[in-house]
């Protein structure tokens, strides 16, 4: 019921909900956000509705023969009504925190680790089976309902995980070791981004999360898994060759095969993500070839190096990334 | 009130002739289908006194594993040392880059293919500075790691190794 | 009153030297050469206020052309118009010149010129550092301007977090610049502060208690001791900043001791303490408007002052509510959180005595009152989303994001430009003896109030939609495209508000009514001599007997200063009883040449660290001829002052 009341007017003061908007409430996190944002709406509109009122009357000239004491009278009542209110949001605060740090707290938490470089997201799925661990990057699947618990590591910067849709914030910082924990509960497909300024792309250093339901999560796990398929159509193995054999494999690591770089993200699955470049460009084959092609035109600054190649090995490569599913 | 506008329209003029402290990576060299290093690139100075490439060339120096053979900051190990100011082959950036492209005999691989021509570039301002080559006001200090060196940018190059001497 | 005068022909100032004739003598005792020489030895607290407001203005329309930039940029999703670097170093530079070139300058040079006419005294305490304190900060301000124009201008934020800003992701020499202006701007801001400690504690006329202040002088005073406090912090990061990027030291790298929120506690110990400095004129300002318009003074005097110190000393309690998502011990959270909450009670407190000193009177609604109004309406919604970010539930998904650019925009602007902008339209007369003009002055109030507005308002919602800070540029398909178009619609309206401000200042300083003492009919000191005043301030030091002394019978005055040497009498700190007369400085040259001298040592030692050595020989032989000892006084016999 409260949830019922408490979005409409915060869809309506955010104009529409987005990928990206806190009031999808799409986690644990962001629903409380709405839910205690709605109290603090309330009592801070309240309060300044009445100085608006106090205002408007004093200045259409409103006087009073006995002002002083009157006016002492309701100095008091608005210190007092000050620190009431003052009182309840910050117990209301502390009551929605701790709410979220319970929340989940019984079930066993899927595991991630993500380091954060610029500008992009390392991403480790944990298990305790060395076997089933896991790396992407640039984006996070995760099952809703269960909570997930990411520890939060950095390779160079302060960077912030974020995805507004589910939860608050936190750091990556160099030499320490954060974690957040997300609890998703309604499906659909997200987008996070960095939220602490780290550099010439900061800006383009974004993230897609997709909350599905255990089973497709599981499947799509399942597929992570695998090693990249060998290329057998003559083209296909062209690209593949080349990637090996140049400047790509010295950074990118794709499963399965000699490319074992650890300094830019892993390609494994590439053709399976929603975007490259960390959340930049929606992920097709023209933009794989215009990224690769020229990726300072894309994101003037990243640490991916303009290769030099002709257009048919490029098209060799981009054919060899998009078997990469 | 005179002083001042005058201030402001010379520092206006001054815009006009900015030194560029960081260039934006956008040329990407055209390596053809060898993917040859440029070794005879005209902007040879700007790799080497600009503090952007340096910098850049610091990063490419722990992301390609150099320090496994010539040691963190280029103390020398296995290959040889890069902050004693001895050059086998010379100290240009020219021949830096020929050395990492071609490789060298002894161990030295060849990044040919491997690596782009800007980042070898990149890669020879950095190791020229590790020998107190660079200008102070473009080196960066120490990087975010265990430190085993001096400052950078308090470095002259250490004393070279007498013959028979280990390192 | 009579003076009895023992001593041999002293001349003081008394009934035997009144009128012109004592101006003559007061004028050319007090008074500076005449030319560039004059222009450059002054140590007239009033030159130097104005030098100090016209530079701060001078830097607030570059930092607000730079904001224009930006939203020109972020106008359109996926803009091409301002690269990635550049739109970098553009709004760090907006932070910086905003924060420390304008906003904490220009409450200090309001202090500068204000205080000394307030308190009853002819020269601010220590006039000669005074001086060096304005070139310093000129310096320090050029310094990075000059930087930035040729593209070796910082792009690390306003608040330049290491490691982003330390030596191995920062190459080259921008964030030493940004430092180093730290610097610059810091030595100067502690030097006015300690001057206007010195001047409200011990120059104030007989008479002023402490419960007899201005209310303005009050929070200066609080503001000086803040900046005291605070202003070390910021210098401790910066010099250790400059130490890991010059020669390498590991303040801030954590894998050999250091760390990297090390340089965040830091500087948020002072960046919070900061935004009050900037804050707490703004609302002296207000005080001393209401009270002029509303012809009585502020209801709860001893409230408001309380108020004022209270607010000084949490705002030291505040500053890891900027680090909520840094990942330290929520108990230590906790605390921060109630201590920012608890901030907006002495602010509270204030709204509500200022509507009832309006309340309670007949209150005329002069230009500088519409800007005081407009502070109330602007300010208190700034703090109370101050008080949504203050929770951290709240702030861990705001933080970073339009949402708190839009806050700390309500509350710097609303609660200090605001009010800055009415009280140049109320002290313009008595600084320049025009008035300014009040067809110009409505249009420059309804174009800013309305177009900060839509940019600030809407922005609250950009950044509940989920868009960061201190993006150079944003996907389209987000909802954001609409929401930033309006704030950049928005910000052209303010800009094109605060141009005809701008215009009606040059316009009224040779078309304006001409003012006379007292245009306004105020109460405070200021407003009992000349507009603009003389080079003495006062003909005769007043003496006090109320909180308005303009608003007794009769203002009396104290006689019996000399009038061929530069002379002040100081008073006891809580009740003001004439003390001791103290001498006070003459022109000179030393302050400008140690400031030439620092501003080379501070430069040099960007680039090598041999400059602390070499570099000190200069200052050292400044200083030592500015301090070189002076003649005493000719021994005589004290006189009588009644």
């Amino acid at each position: 019921m409260r949830r019922a009341l408490g979005l409409p007017p915060l869809m309506l003061l955010s104009g529409c909900s987005g990928v990206q908007a806190m009031s999808e409430g799409a986690g644990f996190g962001s629903h409380q956000f709405n839910q205690l944002m709605l109290l603090f709406l309330v009592v801070t509109g309240l309060s300044f509705l009445l100085v608006l009122a106090f205002l408007a009357l004093a200045v259409a000239g409103r006087r009073n023969e006995a002002g002083e004491p009157r006016l002492r009278i309701w100095l008091i009542g608005w210190t007092g009504f000050i620190l009431i209110g003052l009182l309840i949001l910050t117990i209301a605060s502390f009551i929605s925190d701790r709410r979220e740090s319970r929340q989940g707290a019984e079930q066993t938490p899927l595991k991630v680790t993500v380091s954060a470089n610029q500008w992009w997201w390392d991403v480790t799925y944990q298990n305790d089976d060395p076997t089933r661990i896991m790396h992407t990057a640039n984006e996070l699947h995760l099952p809703a309902g269960q909570p997930v618990q990411i520890k939060l590591g950095s390779g160079d910067v302060i960077h912030s995980l974020w995805v507004p849709a589910l939860a608050g914030k936190q750091d990556l910082i160099p030499g320490r070791e954060n974690d957040i924990r997300i609890v998703p509960t309604r499906i659909g497909h997200y987008r996070g981004q960095c939220a602490e300024f780290c550099g010439l792309q900061h800006a383009h250093m974004a993230f897609d999360v997709t909350v599905e339901s255990p089973q497709a999560f599981a499947a799509w796990y399942q597929a992570q898994l695998n090693p990249a398929r060998e290329p057998t159509d003559p083209g296909v193995k062209a690209g593949h060759d080349w990637f090996m054999s140049h400047a790509c494999s010295n950074c990118h690591a794709i499963q399965g095969t000699p490319a074992n770089g650890h300094t830019g993200p892993d390609l494994t699955h590439v053709a399976s993500r929603a975007t490259i470049a960390a959340g930049t460009l929606p992920m097709s084959r023209g933009n794989l070839m215009g990224w690769i092609a020229n990726p300072q035109g894309v994101k003037p600054g990243a640490h991916m190096p303009a290769v030099g190649m002709s257009p048919d090995e490029l098209h060799a490569v981009a054919s060899y990334l998009e078997t990469l599913r | 009130m005179h002083a001042r506008f005058a201030l402001l329209s010379g520092l206006l003029v001054l815009a006009a002739c900015r030194q560029s402290d960081r260039s934006q990576t956008t040329d990407a060299h055209a390596e053809g289908s060898s993917g040859g290093a440029i070794l005879s690139a005209p902007q040879q100075g700007d790799y080497s006194t600009s503090a952007f490439h340096i910098g850049e060339g610091q990063r490419l120096y722990a992301w390609m594993n150099c320090a496994g053979c010539h040691g963190p900051h280029g103390g020398g190990g296995m290959g040889p040392s890069f902050m004693d100011g001895q050059w086998r082959y010379g100290s240009s950036m020219a021949e830096i880059v020929r050395t990492i492209d071609g490789g060298r005999p002894n161990g030295m691989p060849s990044f040919h293919n491997r690596l782009t021509g800007q980042q070898m570039w990149q890669l020879a301002a950095y190791v020229r500075s590790l020998s107190g080559l660079a200008p102070n006001d473009v080196v960066p200090s120490r990087a975010e790691d265990v430190s085993t060196k001096a400052p950078m940018t308090q470095r002259a190059p250490d004393k070279p190794a007498k013959p028979g001497e280990a390192y | 009153m009579t003076a009895s005068d023992h001593s041999e022909d002293e001349p003081r100032d008394g009934p035997e030297l009144d009128g012109d004739e004592l101006d003559l003598v007061l004028s050319q005792t007090w008074g500076d050469k005449p030319g560039l020489w004059g222009w450059l030895c002054t140590v007239d607290h009033k030159k130097v206020g104005k030098r100090y407001i016209v530079t701060a203005m001078i830097f607030m329309a570059l930092g607000g052309v730079l904001a224009l930039m930006m939203r020109l940029q972020l106008a359109r999703p996926d803009s091409g118009l301002i690269s990635a670097d550049r739109y970098n170093q553009i709004f760090t530079m907006h932070g910086t010149t905003m924060m420390f070139l304008f906003a904490v300058p220009v409450m200090e040079a309001f202090g500068v010129y204000l205080v000394p006419l307030m308190v009853g005294t002819r020269a601010i305490s220590f006039p000669r550092l005074n001086a060096f304190s304005y070139w310093l900060y000129l310096a320090g301000g050029v310094m990075l301007w000059i930087a930035f124009v040729r593209d070796v201008g910082p792009d690390i934020g306003w608040f330049a977090y290491t490691p982003l800003s330390g030596p191995a992701y920062s190459p080259g020499k921008r964030a030493d610049f940004w430092a180093q202006m730290i610097t610059f701007t810091e030595v100067a801001a502690l030097a006015v502060a300690v001057e206007l400690v010195a001047t409200i504690l011990k120059q104030r006329a007989p008479g002023m208690r402490l419960d007899r202040i201005p209310l303005f002088v009050w929070s200066m005073l609080v503001t000086a001791f803040m900046v005291i406090f605070s202003m070390p912090a910021v210098t401790l990061a910066s010099s250790f900043l400059l130490s890991d990027r010059l020669v390498g030291t590991q303040f801030y790298n954590g894998t050999e001791g250091g760390s990297a929120l090390l340089w965040q506690h830091l500087f948020w110990f002072f960046g919070h303490p900061e935004v009050y400095i900037i804050f707490l004129p703004g609302l002296g300002f207000v005080s001393a408007i209401t009270e002029t318009f509303c012809k009585r003074p502020i209801f709860a005097y001893p409230v408001m002052v309380a108020a004022l110190v209270t607010t000084g000393l949490l705002a030291f309690g505040l500053w890891v509510h900027h680090m909520f998502a840094t990942g330290l011990p929520r108990l230590g959270y906790a605390f921060f959180t109630a201590a920012s909450m608890s901030i907006a009670v002495p602010s509270g407190v204030q709204i509500f005595c200022w509507i009832a000193t309006i309340w309670d009177s007949r209150p005329r609604l002069e230009i500088p009152m519409w800007w005081v109004i407009g502070f109330i309406i602007t300010f208190v919604i700034g703090g109370l989303t101050g008080v949504m970010v203050a929770s951290v539930p709240l702030d861990l998904e705001l933080h970073d994001t339009y949402f708190v650019v839009a806050h700390f925009h309500y509350t710097l602007i609303g609660g200090a430009v605001f009010p800055l902008l009415g009280a140049i339209t109320y002290w313009f007369p008595k600084i320049t003896g025009r008035m300014m003009g009040r067809p110009l002055g409505i249009a420059a109030f309804v174009l800013v109030f309305f177009g900060f507005h839509l940019t600030f308002m809407t922005m609250h919602f950009t950044g509940l939609m989920g868009m960061p800070r201190r993006v150079y540029t944003y996907p389209a398909g987000l909802g954001w495209d609409a929401l930033n178009m309006t704030s950049t619609i928005g910000a052209f309206i303010l800009a094109s508000g605060v141009l005809v401000f701008v215009v009606n200042i040059i316009w009224s300083l040779r078309r304006g009514v001409p003012a006379g003492d007292n245009p306004w009919g105020a109460a405070s000191l200021e407003w009992a001599t000349t507009s603009p005043p003389r080079p003495y301030n006062f003909a005769h030091i007043p003496a006090v007997t109320s909180h308005t002394p303009l608003w007794e019978e009769t203002l009396p005055v104290f006689s019996g200063l000399r009038v061929k040497e530069r002379e002040l009498v100081l008073t006891t700190v809580v009740d003001a009883v004439p003390d001791l007369r103290d001498p006070s400085p003459r022109p000179s040259i030393w302050p400008l040449l140690s400031a030439l001298a620092t501003t080379g040592m501070f430069i040099w030692s960007i680039f090598s660290p041999w400059a602390l050595v070499w570099g000190a020989i200069p200052i050292a032989i400044a200083m030592t001829l500015w301090f070189w000892p002076k003649e005493p006084p000719e021994p005589e016999k004290e006189p009588v002052i009644e």
